[in-house]
């Protein structure tokens, strides 16, 4: 049955009221990865913006057991829970380990590589925003081409984004899947379908943050919608090797074509000083990637 | 309180240091272990998995890909409620360094076996116990072995205290000189540790039936919850892990005393006395040191000197007030590290000039560091040594600012 918004999980988990800036796709995001796991669930936060969402001691804005560890240590992290709930027998609850793009494309990718290649039981979600926003936008290995941050001010980041999902894949895993916090429905399947398959399951989740991109609060859906139509991100899931488009993408794949990249860029002030090589190399790498796609998939 | 007779007279087992520590975790029933072979490895998880694989032990067995990691799983295995097991030396154990502060930050009782092993640069693997003392500050118990028996015996008694007191424990043994020589060991019977350590029971798990959120930010000062109770702030939590250190002391000698009454081996103090009571001139040296400082004394003795040793078993916490006494006669204490805080001195040599502050022991204090990297320390180096600080009897000085090196420079 196709998810809606009537008979999505009732319950929240993820309390009114926490510490995410306004207009933050990060708090839809988890909301609806939470839903889609009905509270049976521990989860593992390495420092990232969900540790500001999570709150201050004593008080906290979810309703789910967590544990806040160190930037390097998701995936190990995730390892133990799942190792001690095995030693202890309990079979119930699924580990979730969701880290930001600096905990996973950089500081973390050693302890989830490691994690991926033992088969590890536990979902991994990166919530990708694009850079370390919750310490003041510095670059990352997720920073895209030409956008300023606070390590790259003046000219812009000069290289290209780490393709984490590509590397996840390489891994073997029985299930890797890219959403968008801006798509919620598409997103809630993609957890809903991980947490009954065992393994390793990697969910990339793109996360725009009006802050850190410099657009208004009020745009953050746009964002994402604008970010799918301009292939600027692919919703697409792999399951045991086989390829499938989702949501959006998959409609544009089936009819339609996709808009110039430069309109995605336009809206956002991080790109003020990109150059127009920059934005014909992005369009090449769209490009490139979307006929990988559309050469790939098996559901159209 | 235990009474009951031990399960049968003697099992006597030739073993190595690292299969006496991977013995005590095996009869401790560990339930999950994590580990990384570092450069410099030990064979001591190598045993653990062939006991995980072979069936002999029921237990996760992570094979993780650094020692930070090691130490994450053990975190986390253990806030679900699982007992747990590490085991680690030198670059290894400083790879775990921000993991060690945050496991004993959540108090949670891990167990890791530390050989000590010297530290780069430049590249050594050999024995020396920088790799601990560089740990000391992390709120972690210590325990140095002197031989194979007390590896065995001191990883039970770790998790007795660990679990006791929700403070991690770290059962420090030199290596080679321990890890790598073959001794005999009276190895217990499951039955008898069984009764001795029961399973563990956590006072509070990670679990969806009753959430709670492990390590939030946590500001300076306390603050309120929804129910408005004034909850601890970050100093007040700092305060409570000192204050679990300082009261672990006694716990340390319980559990000696009570492991001493069913094993009929005591560990009923945190450190070794040999040969003190009438002793003017004390040696004072942690781990297997001690047991070549033994030597000295015997040679020493035979010249006449009143010398003694006392050796170290518990260095965090630090067992201040119990040194006292035991030092009281003292005039010279001559106290050897295998380990050096740069630009200052031997750490056991500072945490004893600490502890005789105030007390009025007017004792001359000679520190000399030995055996780095490796460097043989033989019993007549250390007999010279004493030999060499004889004069400050006399004299009542001088007083050295630095330690002196037994090596060629």
């Amino acid at each position: 049955m196709k998810t809606n918004a009537v008979n999505l999980t009732e319950k929240e988990y993820l309390l009114p009221g926490n510490r995410t800036c306004p207009g933050c796709s990060l708090s839809l995001a988890y909301r609806h990865i939470l839903k889609a796991l009905e509270g049976q669930v521990i989860v593992t936060v390495p420092a990232s913006c969900l540790t500001v969402l999570h709150g201050m001691y004593p008080v906290t804005s979810v309703d789910v057991p967590c544990v806040n560890t160190p930037f390097a240590s998701t995936g190990a992290s995730a390892t133990g829970l799942v190792a001690g709930l095995k030693a202890l027998g309990r079979k119930d609850v699924t580990v979730l380990a969701i880290a930001g793009d600096g905990g996973t494309y950089d500081i973390g990718i050693q302890a989830l590589s490691g994690a991926a290649e033992r088969q590890e039981d536990f979902i991994f979600v990166c919530y990708d925003n694009e850079g370390y926003m919750n310490t003041g936008n510095q670059r990352s290995g997720s920073t895209p081409l030409g956008a300023i941050s606070g390590t790259t001010p003046m000219l812009g980041k000069q290289q290209n984004q780490k393709d984490m999902l590509a590397i996840m894949e390489a891994h073997g895993i029985p299930y890797v899947a890219a959403a968008s916090a801006t798509h919620p429905l598409d997103l809630y399947e993609k957890v809903r379908k991980a947490k009954t398959i065992k393994g390793t399951r990697f969910i990339h989740v793109f996360t725009p943050c009006p802050p850190g991109w410099r657009f208004s609060f009020g745009d953050t859906i746009r964002m994402g919608e604008l970010a799918v139509q301009t292939g600027w991100i692919v919703l697409y899931e792999v399951e045991d090797g086989a390829f499938r488009l989702t949501s959006a993408s998959e409609s544009i794949a089936r009819k339609g074509s996709l808009r110039p990249v430069r309109e995605y860029l336009m809206e956002q002030g991080r790109f003020n000083n990109i150059t127009e090589e920059q934005i014909s190399e992005l369009q090449e790498r769209v490009n490139a990637r979307w006929k990988r796609c559309l050469d790939r998939v098996t559901n159209l | 309180m235990i009474n009951k007779k031990l399960d049968r007279k003697a099992d006597i087992q030739i073993l190595d240091g690292n299969h006496a520590a991977a013995l005590g975790a095996k009869l401790s029933r560990v339930q999950v272990i994590a580990a990384y072979p570092i450069t410099p490895q030990s064979p001591v998880t190598e045993s653990l998995s062939e006991f995980v694989e072979g069936g002999d032990l029921h237990a996760e067995y992570i094979a993780v890909e650094s020692e930070h990691s090691a130490m994450a799983v053990c975190t986390s295995a253990s806030l679900v409620g699982a007992r747990t097991f590490t085991a680690t030396s030198s670059h290894g154990l400083a790879y775990m360094h921000e993991m060690l502060h945050w496991v004993a930050g959540t108090r949670l009782p891990v167990v890791l076996a530390c050989v000590n092993r010297a530290i780069g640069a430049p590249w050594n693997v050999q024995n020396d116990q920088q790799d601990s003392i560089s740990q000391r500050d992390t709120g972690w118990i210590q325990i140095y072995a002197r031989n194979n028996q007390e590896i065995l015996d001191s990883v039970i008694q770790a998790y007795k205290i660990a679990e006791s007191v929700y403070v991690p424990v770290m059962v420090c043994y030199d290596g080679y000189i321990l890890s790598h020589t073959e001794m005999p060991v009276d190895v217990p019977s499951q039955g008898d540790v069984d009764r001795f350590l029961p399973p563990y029971k956590p006072h509070a798990i990670l679990d969806p039936a009753n959430p709670r959120n492990y390590n939030l930010v946590t500001l300076a000062n306390p603050r309120v919850n929804a129910d408005g109770i004034l909850c601890h702030g970050y100093m007040e939590i700092r305060y409570l892990l000192q204050e679990a250190l300082q009261k672990s002391r006694e716990t340390i000698i319980n559990v000696g005393q009570e492991f001493g009454k069913l094993f009929a081996r005591s560990y009923a103090n945190m450190f070794w006395e040999d040969r003190l009571d009438d002793a003017e001139i004390v040696i004072v040296a942690m781990g297997s040191l001690a047991m070549e400082a033994t030597v000295a004394v015997d040679m020493l003795r035979e010249e006449g000197h009143r010398v003694g040793v006392l050796s170290l078993r518990v260095f965090r916490p630090f067992p201040k007030d119990y040194l006292i006494e035991a030092l009281s006669k003292a005039r010279l204490i001559v106290v050897f590290d295998k380990n050096i805080s740069y630009g200052s001195e031997g750490a056991t040599c500072s945490e004893i000039k600490s502890a005789l502050y105030g007390n009025r022991i007017n004792a001359v204090i000679r520190n000399f560091i030995v055996g780095l990297g490796g460097r043989d320390v033989k019993a007549r180096e250390i007999a010279d040594a004493v030999r060499k600080s004889l004069p400050s009897l006399e004299e009542g000085g001088p007083n050295i600012e630095y330690p002196e090196w037994i090596c060629h420079m």
